[in-house]
């Protein structure tokens, strides 16, 4: 059987901004803000308070429910602020970055006598563990449950993804490290989907690579596990994110946090669309304020890709997962006969008088207007078009919405998360809200089933 | 733009008010509104419901014009003012302003009342349930002017207009939610509330009914037939128009559905927009074909004999089919409603084949009104979630094998 993955299914969204492939040393952020939101589902129990001196790499809190899981500071530094929000929650935690960094010495690790344990609780212990994410649910992975496979896209098929081939390049020693870390984390194998064999992950030894192509999600790594190893119940698979195995690499090699990570500042707001080097939790203001954004534009800072990332003040903060920065225009504004007119400059899979279709390869100006009202759902066969799934989209959406847990299992809900059902939010008709409405199924049956 | 400004300070002054669904319903008729997105996708696609109903209403448009010369030029045909077209499609019999005034004056007020009522509903219905005012009735307040008889007396259709959206829409929770087509809700209100007004030689041509007062109270004039050919068929009469003029359209028949022309041409605008789903429309020709077949074998086998009252309909030919009575607009315009009709692909090729199936059979054996595509979408709106539902139970079998796979 051949390894390789070709989808028909989807859409790619072709955006004006693509970063050139240069990388800048961004500006050193003075402080760095983490935020328990980012992960999913965790109850944070704060272990470095206020005032309290932290190296890179030291335990900043810890989750109420899975004791073991860590969560490291990014840079050393001074805890200065914990911001609260109602009944006490944890929202952020500052840190006010020291000139000269200092990382926790947690000592290399030998992987050669390593032990899946030993493997399991050096991450736990070193912060590594929160880049581990499992399915179902879509949340940061239970190290208590070993998962059937692991699964990594190395390929990104979003609009305006950064490019693993060229962040990651270089880096093939931290990466091979952290995937035979992983590989001892399971019985099955560890599967890695590239988009060309000159990617960095491809050479990489004691995996199962996988060629994909085809439109967006073709890199989705929910698309990878549909079509390797689709997720039963009872089973649980492990994803993580290209460009934190080389953090975990890092760590593994030379016993350090280096929390550093290339992200691609993009989107047609910004003015010189390019890469750089930067840190979890730094300022967005030290990328975008040179040749990046004009002050007082209207335009939305997004961490992470259009379909999926969260909106963020231009004050805020890089979340832990992403490696993209989009700023697009926002589109608060009315457009008379807008529903009716010819539209030529937005993008449609439709051809009902929108022209997207004349044009494949043009690149478009989105903003972040809803063109049109929230609707119940009517049409039919639209998102099927671009969803490559084996899976009924929209029974599965009514399904979260009319809270039928059985009848949620029973359509597929331990295989998806919510980015999966990005594109069909995109082209949905009725603008309904299907990546909210899938969190808020997975969340119900986490609670109701665990 | 002071327009553009005023109607926002408006929008922002009825926010929260009862009228707000009202006054957005008529601004965003404007104005795409200056709505943004929140977390989720943060672009989104061009389409909204709005564009997807307003693609619907222009594949009809040609059908409302051809509906109204078509209106007058059977009037004028039966009181002998014109002769019958002879040239084809463009025939200058047909095309004449004589024509289109006649049909202008009578179809327009069917649609604005069709609209009017509607549309009343729905904006009393959003005021008092505080949601916004969804477009599923700028569809359907155009269909229903094209399937009735030309002559329908207009206290008629806005009474079956008041029926079939509050009964047939409202009362499930409005657009997207209903069991049944409206629209066809409203056509079946009239055939079941008013039969001698939807059926006989009476009313499909304009004046008929007047005209057959008029000699009842004993004017000395020529009563003014108009018989749809189904109705010739099923009384085993020979049809006198031809093949042409039933593909081109100029035959008696409900205001928009004589052109299968004109249809076809509106269904590939459709398929080709992405709107209408061609599985329901081809899968549906299919099925009519097979029950034509069907039925031509019964008469070319010798099961039948010429008395049958069967006749007549059972050996048309089976490809005729498809070209009279309200089969294409049918197949076209109501099976394709993506909320009544099955939501996947897979049960849209099965909902598709026994729309088409059905209504030939009951367009056969109906005695009293030959047309079977109005009864057949009801009935398969009924049973598409059931097709759905063993389409979506495969698909979880599927899963459930690969489970017990793993377990064993």
């Amino acid at each position: 059987m051949s390894n390789d993955i070709r989808i028909k299914k989807g859409l790619d969204i072709k955006l004006i901004g693509e970063a050139d492939k240069t990388v800048e040393q961004a500006i050193i952020s003075n402080y760095y803000t983490i935020r328990p939101e980012d992960f999913h589902g965790v109850i944070p129990k704060l272990v470095a308070k206020e005032g309290t001196s932290v190296k890179a790499g030291d335990t900043l809190f810890f989750d109420k429910s899975q004791e073991s899981v860590m969560f490291a500071s990014p840079v050393s530094g001074k805890v200065i602020e914990v911001q609260r929000g109602p009944k006490r929650r944890i929202d952020a935690i500052k840190i006010e970055a020291d000139k000269s960094q200092v990382y926790a010495d947690l000592a290399a690790f030998d992987l050669n006598s390593a032990t899946a344990e030993s493997v399991k609780a050096h991450l736990l212990a070193s912060g590594c563990w929160p880049f581990v994410k499992q399915r179902p649910y879509d949340v940061i992975a239970n190290p208590n449950k070993p998962p059937k496979a692991i699964f990594i896209s190395g390929y990104a098929s979003a609009p305006l993804a950064a490019d693993l081939d060229f962040t990651l390049k270089g880096k093939e020693a931290e990466l091979q490290a952290a995937v035979t870390a992983l590989g001892k984390l399971t019985e099955g194998a560890v599967h890695i989907s590239v988009g060309t064999s000159s990617s960095p992950l491809a050479g990489l030894t004691g995996v199962t690579t996988h060629k994909v192509s085809g439109p967006h999600p073709s890199g989705n790594v929910g698309t990878l596990i549909n079509k390797v190893n689709p997720v039963n119940k009872g089973e649980v698979v492990w994803t993580v994110n290209a460009q934190d195995l080389v953090i975990i690499g890092e760590l593994l090699l030379t016993g350090k946090f280096n929390a550093e990570r290339i992200v691609a500042l993009v989107g047609s707001s910004v003015e010189k669309p390019r890469y750089f080097k930067t840190i979890i939790g730094s300022e967005i203001s030290t990328l975008i304020y040179d040749k990046g954004v004009s002050k007082g534009g209207n335009d939305r800072v997004i961490s992470g890709n259009v379909l999926s990332g969260k909106q963020i003040k231009p004050d805020g903060n890089l979340d832990y997962y992403s490696n993209v920065v989009s700023v697009i225009p926002e589109g608060d504004d009315y457009e008379l006969f807008g529903w009716n007119k010819p539209v030529f400059n937005k993008i449609s899979t439709s051809r009902a008088m929108t022209f997207s279709w004349l044009s494949k390869s043009k690149k478009y100006d989105l903003n972040t207007n809803t063109n049109g009202e929230h609707r119940a759902f009517v049409t039919t066969g639209v998102y099927e078009e671009v969803f490559p799934l084996d899976i009924y989209p929209m029974q599965i959406l009514k399904a979260c919405m009319y809270k039928d847990l059985d009848e949620m299992e029973a359509l597929g809900m331990y295989e998806v998360a919510p980015e999966d059902f990005a594109l069909t939010e995109f082209v949905c008709v009725s603008k309904q809200p299907h990546q909210k409405i899938i969190r808020e199924g997975l969340d119900l049956m986490l609670k109701e089933i665990g | 733009m002071g327009l553009k400004n005023n109607l926002h300070k408006l929008k922002l002054k009825y926010k929260g008010t009862k009228m707000a669904p009202a006054f957005n319903a008529i601004h965003t008729f404007l104005y795409l509104p200056d709505e943004t997105t929140h977390n989720g996708t943060h672009i989104k696609a061009a389409d909204d419901l709005k564009r997807t109903m307003n693609t619907v209403i222009m594949a009809m448009v040609p059908c409302l014009l051809f509906g109204m010369f078509n209106a007058g030029y059977q009037h004028n045909l039966q009181v002998g003012e014109i002769q019958a077209v002879t040239v084809g499609f463009f025939s200058p019999e047909f095309w004449a302003l004589d024509n289109f005034m006649i049909g202008f004056w009578k179809i327009i007020p069917l649609v604005i009342v069709s609209y009017g009522v509607g549309l009343g509903i729905e904006f009393l219905f959003a005021v008092i349930k505080g949601h916004e005012v969804e477009e599923g009735y700028l569809v359907t307040g155009m269909l229903v002017p094209l399937i009735v008889p030309v002559d329908i007396p207009l206290w008629m259709l806005a009474v079956a207009v008041v029926f079939g959206v509050v009964i047939g829409k409202e009362v499930f929770g409005g657009t997207g939610m209903n069991i049944l087509n409206p629209a066809l809700t409203i056509r079946a209100f009239l055939f079941f509330a008013y039969p001698t007004w939807m059926s006989g030689d009476k009313v499909w041509v304009e004046g008929a009914v007047e005209r057959t007062n008029e000699i009842a109270a004993g004017a000395n004039l020529d009563a003014i037939s108009g018989e749809t050919i189904l109705g010739t068929l099923a009384q085993g009469k020979a049809v006198t128009h031809s093949v042409a003029d039933m593909f081109l359209g100029f035959i008696p028949g409900s205001v928009g559905e004589t052109s299968t022309l004109l249809i076809v041409l509106g269904g590939l605008f459709l398929v080709f927009a992405k709107i209408g789903s061609w599985r329901i429309m081809l899968s549906s020709c299919v099925g009519a074909i097979v029950m034509g077949l069907i039925f031509n074998g019964v008469v070319s086998s010798g099961w039948i004999t010429e008395t049958s009252k069967f006749y007549g309909l059972m050996s048309t030919e089976f490809w005729h089919h498809l070209l009279i009575g309200g089969f294409a607009f049918g197949t076209v315009f109501m099976a394709t409603d993506p909320v009544t009709a099955s939501q996947t692909n897979k049960g849209k090729w099965i909902y598709g084949f026994l729309i088409g199936f059905l209504s030939i059979m009951i367009r056969v054996f109906n005695p009293a009104y030959p047309e079977g595509v109005m009864l057949a979408i009801l009935l398969m709106n009924v049973f598409a979630p059931t097709i759905d539902h063993y389409v979506v139970q495969g698909n979880v079998k599927k899963r459930m094998k690969r489970l017990k796979a793993k377990v064993a």
